[in-house]
């Protein structure tokens, strides 16, 4: 006779669906769609003992003053202004339009893409922040200089190349950002709140 | 007769089931993938404070959480309210930072694009936020990240 011949019972994989589905539902559970964003800074690096004692000399036409108090109010060169204006006297102070004496000295630089340019390459914008200031004035504080920044790169994007900023190549991105450098200097916080 | 034939073709044939659990298998995976467990339990309170000009952080991989605020209200009893930061699993003094970036590092592939992300309460005050901004300046952590939310 033939060998009779022995079938394997099959695997009952009813259950299968279930067990993937419990997966499922942990990783639905744990996870965390949402991208962190944030204002990206960066920090100056670490000073030489050779810097320390060398104080780079800067115009005080080129220097725009922030200062933030304890409480939290928001001095702009020798005036109290609003967080809400602090925008615009930045735009102002840093692309300087009409060449005024008392904003940023302007220097011809050649650019690529963009060629011979009068540009206020030696500006500073200095935040001085008092131990006691909030974290979220000084935040806005940021924002805004941030902001300024991004819209006048805007505005030369959209005049010399027709799109906005973010639409542009790294070479055209590299034009306007030398351009317009962002120099945000933090010093040294003083004390001067009380506190 | 027709009648008979006609009850008979009514029958709903069983739905095959069987690629069920590939179809659930696939879904997984993708959950698997895009999963970023939140490894630390969070022992300080902070709301975030809301900007316009913010930037997604991309690489996951590269980034390290500094949390900063006042202790949760669990914890309140035994911590005050004082603000606090948060480091891992435990709270820090700022001189600790130093270390806890080190040791980020070492993990790292790609070790210059290393970001710090700043989660720091609004209330919390300048002086604290500027230790570890000076902490982080010496240990060469330049590229940091002021954690927050969008606002129109």
């Amino acid at each position: 006779m033939a060998k009779k011949k022995k079938k394997m019972p099959g695997l009952n994989t009813s259950s299968t669906a279930d067990i993937s589905f419990m997966l499922l539902i942990f990783f639905l559970v744990t996870t965390s769609m949402d991208t962190d964003s944030g204002l990206a800074r960066r920090l100056p690096q670490p000073p030489d003992k050779e810097q320390e004692d060398a104080q780079i000399d800067v115009k005080e036409r080129n220097v725009l003053n922030v200062r933030l108090n304890a409480a939290g109010a928001l001095m702009c060169n020798s005036e109290i202004i609003e967080i809400s204006q602090l925008r615009d006297r930045a735009k102002e102070f840093i692309a300087n339009p009409n060449d005024l004496s008392t904003l940023p000295e302007k220097h011809a630089k050649e650019i690529d893409l963009l060629g011979q340019c009068y540009i206020t390459d030696k500006h500073v914008i200095s935040v001085q922040t008092d131990r006691g200031t909030p974290y979220s004035v000084y935040f806005q504080v940021q924002n805004e200089l941030v902001g300024a920044y991004n819209e006048l790169r805007d505005e030369l994007s959209r005049s010399k190349f027709g799109r906005p900023y973010d639409a542009l190549n790294d070479e055209q991105k590299l034009a306007v950002r030398t351009y317009y450098p962002q120099k945000i200097s933090e010093a040294e916080p003083k004390n001067y709140g009380g506190n | 007769m027709a009648g008979f034939k006609k009850k008979e073709s009514r029958e709903m044939p069983e739905m095959n089931t069987s690629s069920l659990p590939d179809l659930i298998f696939t879904i997984l995976f993708f959950f698997m993938i895009v999963t970023t467990m939140r490894e630390v339990t969070l022992k300080v309170k902070f709301t975030v404070p809301a900007g316009t000009e913010l930037e997604k952080l991309t690489k996951k991989s590269t980034v390290s959480f500094i949390y900063v605020g006042p202790p949760t209200d669990a914890l309140r009893a035994q911590m005050g309210s004082g603000t606090r930061i948060q480091l891992n699993d435990r709270y820090a003094e700022p001189r600790e930072v130093m270390d806890f970036v080190a040791q980020e590092r070492q993990g790292m592939t790609n070790q210059a694009e290393q970001t710090i992300s700043i989660k720091a309460d609004t209330h919390t005050q300048m002086g604290i936020i500027t230790d570890i901004k000076e902490v982080l300046r010496k240990s060469w952590a330049l590229r940091i990240n002021y954690s927050a939310t969008r606002r129109n």
